[in-house]
């Protein structure tokens, strides 16, 4: 999959982008299931050719905020516009102009993967011979000629995610939304499907994903909208999201599980917030990054405790999650499958 | 209108490609109708009574044919509560295409697979010793009938496939939707064998209709308004399932 990607006709797209409109423009959106606001008031903006990671936990509102731009849910309240078009009065218009890849690989497994693609171009309005010979195209740029005409019941995980991106990819979309694309994947497929959304982004095409994979969201977008509980609770470049949660971590595995409120009291000094412990890892955020791994280790050592392990690093993502929303992402999922 | 057509014949040629390939369903329509026949015949001929025929085959192949056909719309039922699962409702909802074209094409796929049940099991009933009374025009009206009947019931099945929430569920709420009123009808047994209150309920069920409308064009039975009775009632079926199944494809989240 590391061949270059022809999925996008720049002169095709610039007719529509050139007024430099927002590829993807989305205000005051709100949609309710009964009781619940899966969306509470969401608004963002994409730039043509760039790549939005909308990152939050399960339950957050993302899927519900692709299904609305992608025309397959209305919102209650709000406007979307994607690649100039307004959801709900052009819609079949916009779908033309859209690629969907889901967190389900939706392609037909009794069809070949060849024939997938021939009926998805096909349902794009192509002729047969044109819809085939794309397909053929796709197949090629996704590795799977060998198995094109093999049901695709016969294909592994990772050759099904693929099919369904070339499926989304058929009529060279000038927006893709990428549901949770990696969820479920091996690690080497979804380093794959990362250098795939380079390559389609590298030749103007804009992408909304969502995931709840941080590193995703680091490696992959130009900006990044925190969704929590179907509101964005923060948006910026991955560096401007890291930059508001300030210095560095220090994290300190103790050999000793009981030990952690000695440690906290010993390291406490060394950060302007109280060390936060999780089992027998502690964690602060530094004052000072010079000296600061020689200040713990004596403290440490003083108050006669035994360390395991112990690391200073950059703020990740998480830490970013962890800050805005005072919870951890893994703790809502928990919370979720209560 | 183009669109729709094109449309509608990609997702029927989709449909009908896979069935080949799903050992399953292919039974459904090859093994399991001739299964019914002669399980019929040989079973239950003997002890059934029908005055009027010589042979229960003959007063047996309309009924069990229009039975048969009935339930042709299952493919539906299941393909769309598959499809639902699977996320291709999502897929095809996110293409350009013509939006009542996913059932279209679904429920044109049965016209085929109904034709061909109606071929196996004409050519069981005729091997087995069923005889037509009936010109060629009659029996070719025969045929169309059934698949006017069976396209119907494809719009019934579409919006049980898209209220259910499983395939197996789909299979289940089909059948004991459909089922019994297969049975209390003219199909197999005389309605005048019924307890009354049975009768009241055979004599106004579209199937008994359907069913005697075929006796009188392929054995001869009189025939009364059945004829136009038949076709009158699977108008109306499809004049009811067909716009509710659309609203409901329209609405219908994926799940």
């Amino acid at each position: 999959m590391a061949t270059p990607i022809t999925a996008s006709d720049p002169g095709h797209r610039e007719s529509r982008a050139a007024s430099s409109e927002p590829a993807i423009s989305v205000s005051g959106l709100v949609k309710s299931f009964g009781d619940v606001r899966a969306l509470d008031g969401i608004d963002f903006e994409v730039t043509p050719g760039t790549v939005l990671g909308l990152l939050g936990p399960n339950g957050a509102g993302k899927t519900t905020a692709v299904r609305v731009l992608t025309t397959l849910l209305r919102a209650d309240a709000g406007s979307v516009r994607v690649a100039g078009l307004d959801a709900v009065r052009d819609a079949t218009e916009l779908r033309s102009q859209i690629g969907l890849a889901g967190q389900y690989a939706a392609v037909d497994e009794n069809l070949t993967g060849h024939e997938n693609l021939t009926m998805v171009g096909r349902l794009y309005g192509m002729r047969r011979r044109e819809a085939k010979a794309r397909g053929r195209e796709l197949l090629g740029e996704f590795d799977l000629l060998e198995a094109a005409d093999r049901p695709a019941s016969t294909y592994s995980g990772g050759m099904r995610r693929r099919l369904d991106l070339a499926a989304a990819l058929v009529a060279k979309p000038a927006v893709l939304f990428l549901d949770e694309p990696t969820t479920g994947l091996d690690p080497r497929s979804r380093l794959d499907l990362w250098a795939t959304v380079e390559a389609l982004v590298a030749v103007g095409t804009t992408v909304l994903l969502t995931t709840q994979y941080l590193d995703e969201a680091d490696r992959l977008a130009d900006r990044i909208a925190v969704i929590d509980r179907g509101r964005v609770i923060a948006a910026g470049s991955p560096d401007e999201l890291k930059a508001r949660v300030g210095g560095e971590r220090l994290e300190v595995t103790l050999a000793d599980g009981g030990a952690s409120e000695a440690a906290i009291a010993a390291l406490a000094q060394m950060s302007d917030e109280p060390p936060v412990a999780a089992g027998a890892t502690i964690r602060l955020t530094v004052r000072r990054r010079g000296g600061a791994l020689m200040d713990a280790v004596k403290r440490l050592g003083e108050a006669g405790l035994e360390v395991e392990d112990l690391e200073l690093r950059r703020p990740t993502l998480d830490d970013v999650f962890l800050t805005l929303t005072g919870h951890a992402v893994e703790e809502v999922e928990k919370e979720q499958d209560a | 209108m183009s669109r729709l057509i094109n449309d509608t014949l990609v997702v029927a040629e989709r449909n009908l490609i896979r069935l080949p390939r799903s050992p399953d369903l292919l039974l459904a329509v090859t093994v399991q109708p001739v299964m019914f026949v002669l399980l019929f015949v040989y079973v239950f001929g003997g002890a059934i009574n029908t005055p009027g025929y010589d042979d229960y085959k003959d007063f047996l192949l309309p009924g069990i044919v229009v039975q048969n056909i009935a339930f042709g719309g299952f493919l539906t039922a299941l393909g769309l509560a598959e499809d639902m699962n699977k996320g291709l409702v999502d897929r095809f909802r996110s293409l350009p295409m013509a939006r009542p074209a996913v059932l279209a094409g679904r429920t044109a796929a049965d016209i085929v697979t109904n034709l061909f049940s109606i071929i196996v099991l004409l050519t069981t009933g005729l091997i087995i010793g069923f005889s037509f009374d009936a010109s060629v025009v009659e029996i070719l009206g025969g045929v169309l009938l059934l698949l006017v009947f069976g396209y119907a019931f494809s719009w019934v099945f579409a919006l049980i496939g898209l209220l259910v929430s499983s395939p197996e569920a789909a299979n289940s709420v089909g059948f004991i939707a459909v089922f019994p009123l297969t049975f209390i009808s003219s199909a197999f047994v005389p309605v005048e064998s019924m307890p009354s209150a049975l009768q009241t309920v055979a004599e106004v069920n579209p199937f008994t209709v359907t069913v005697d409308a075929m006796r009188a064009l392929w054995v001869g039975a009189p025939a009364g308004d059945a004829v136009w009775g038949a076709f009158a009632w699977s108008s109306v079926i499809f004049a009811v399932a067909a716009p509710l199944a659309v609203a409901r494809y329209r609405r219908a989240a994926s799940r």
